[in-house]
């Protein structure tokens, strides 16, 4: 009765009201897991320095990744360009947790996802609307997040993505059954999820933030906006207390409901990432275009 | 009666919904004040280390583990089964010391080693769906427990008195009846 895809679905059910912060060593993993974050993205450099950098930005050193699974007991993720399968076999085999399908990394097919369904490990995919979401979810994604802008600590672009989703999800919901078949059209989403997203009112897999968040009131932000969790990147290595804020954010995320102990918890943090707005970014720069 | 959900991190919704079906009010519980109100608890799967710091961080910890041992019926799944744990023999973090096995943290490996198995538990009719998500085990338990299922040789459900714990995951499932055993539990 095994079902990979489920209990794929269920490890990102697991992860709910918690965060998963980007790491780019052992000792970053340890200062992340006991600030209790709920799982570890092992990348190379953190978005904000890909985006400083340029260049082709490519999957971690495995041997890197290993390290961090060997330092940390909670879950391992790892990034995988759009479309690089090679990558994502090597990442199953090594036994990584999940595997993240990642805009923030340099696309390696300009037309094709992966085809999630031909691999054990589970994928989480970035979109910035429900027609995206469902494709994703459609080539066999478990876990889905907003794109945001990674690397900016900008996080108006993972509010736009949320905000459109949810939109969209509402629209579907109100929609006569025979409307649908062409919204799946309009949306180029599969009309079996549209159906799901009709009937439930709901994505059919956990849906994360991710993109830009750099402070608790931001992490808050993204849960008040119906997210179930919430990945940082570079906005807690990239700041001048690490420790201090990555604690803060996840204790953010628990009592995102309540100002009183985000006013306490947004104290003293020291200084946040120093960010780029993403209006003063041009439309190339933008990672969030990249996908299809 | 109500059932309070643990919910700091994890999958504490799925529990509230299963409740819900057996017609059963529940609150989630996120600080100390919460616990006065309910009369059982369930300690959801997510990340032990996780629910673990944030029991700390909001001074949860004492007085759950006062109210549990007092007899406050308590129900841990897989993150929960770690949390009351009085051993855990791969890592030196001991959270709530309240029942007498020693555990295995992940014990089946990576999310690779989830899998889903149909197996017996003492006290229910039929075999019942047991989702194990990077689950931890049993690998000893103290005289005063019971030991409520095996699979593959490996303990993955218990009881100490008011103390339930399962590595496995009912809430994930649409069975009711561990929920329904639990409910037994409570006075």
């Amino acid at each position: 009765m095994e079902n990979r895809y489920d209990l794929n679905k269920n490890l990102a059910q697991m992860l709910k009201g918690g965060v998963i912060m980007d790491v780019t060593n052992e000792e970053q993993a340890k200062i992340a897991e006991q600030a209790g974050a709920c799982a570890v993205m092992a990348l190379e450099r953190v978005p904000a320095d890909i985006r400083r950098d340029g260049g082709i930005a490519r999957m971690s050193d495995p041997q890197m990744i290993k390290k961090i699974q060997k330092a940390v007991s909670i879950p391992v993720m790892a990034k995988v360009r759009i479309g690089h399968f090679v990558e994502a076999q090597i990442l199953e085999a090594i036994e990584i947790d999940f595997i993240d399908e990642s805009e923030v990394l340099t696309p390696a097919d300009h037309l094709y996802h992966i085809d999630k369904t031909k691999f054990k490990a589970p994928f989480v995919c970035g979109a910035r609307n429900i027609g995206e979401a469902l494709r994703r979810i459609g080539e066999g994604a478990s876990m889905i997040r907003t794109k945001g802008e990674a690397g900016t600590g900008d996080v108006v672009e993972a509010v736009k993505h949320m905000r459109t989703m949810t939109s969209q999800i509402r629209k579907i919901v109100g929609m006569g059954e025979e409307e649908l078949m062409n919204i799946s059209k309009e949306l180029g989403a599969p009309y079996d999820l549209i159906q799901y997203v009709h009937k439930t009112g709901k994505l059919p897999v956990v849906n994360f933030a991710a993109g830009g968040i750099a402070t608790p009131a931001d992490a808050a932000l993204m849960m008040q906006l119906g997210c179930d969790g919430v990945f940082v990147g570079s906005g807690i290595f990239k700041s001048g207390n690490p420790q201090k804020r990555a604690e803060a954010i996840v204790k953010a995320v628990t009592h995102y409901n309540e100002p009183s102990i985000l006013a306490q918890l947004s104290e003293d943090l020291g200084e946040a990432m120093n960010g780029i707005s993403v209006q003063s970014l041009s439309e190339d720069m933008k990672l969030s275009k990249r996908g299809w | 009666m109500i059932v309070g959900i643990l919910a700091l991190q994890g999958a504490f919704i799925e529990h509230v919904n299963i409740l819900k079906n057996l017609n059963i009010n529940s609150i989630l519980v996120k600080n100390k004040e919460d616990l006065e109100n309910i009369n059982a608890l369930i300690i959801p799967g997510g990340e032990s280390t996780s629910i673990g710091k944030l029991l700390d961080v909001f001074h949860m910890k004492s007085s759950l583990e006062k109210k549990i041992s007092q007899g406050l019926p308590v129900w841990g799944t897989c993150a929960g089964m770690i949390l009351l744990a009085k051993k855990i023999s791969n890592d030196e973090r001991i959270h709530m010391p309240l029942i007498d096995i020693t555990v295995v943290r992940n014990g089946y490996g990576r999310q690779l080693g989830s899998f889903c198995i149909y197996e017996k538990i003492k006290g229910i009719n039929k075999p019942f769906p047991m989702v194990f998500i990077r689950a931890p085990y049993i690998e000893q338990v103290g005289k005063n427990v019971e030991v409520l299922a095996i699979v593959n040789g490996k303990i993955v459900a218990a009881k100490q008195n008011n103390i339930l714990v399962t590595s496995f995951h009912p809430e994930l499932t649409d069975d009711l009846r561990m929920h329904q055993y639990f409910l037994t539990m409570i006075q």
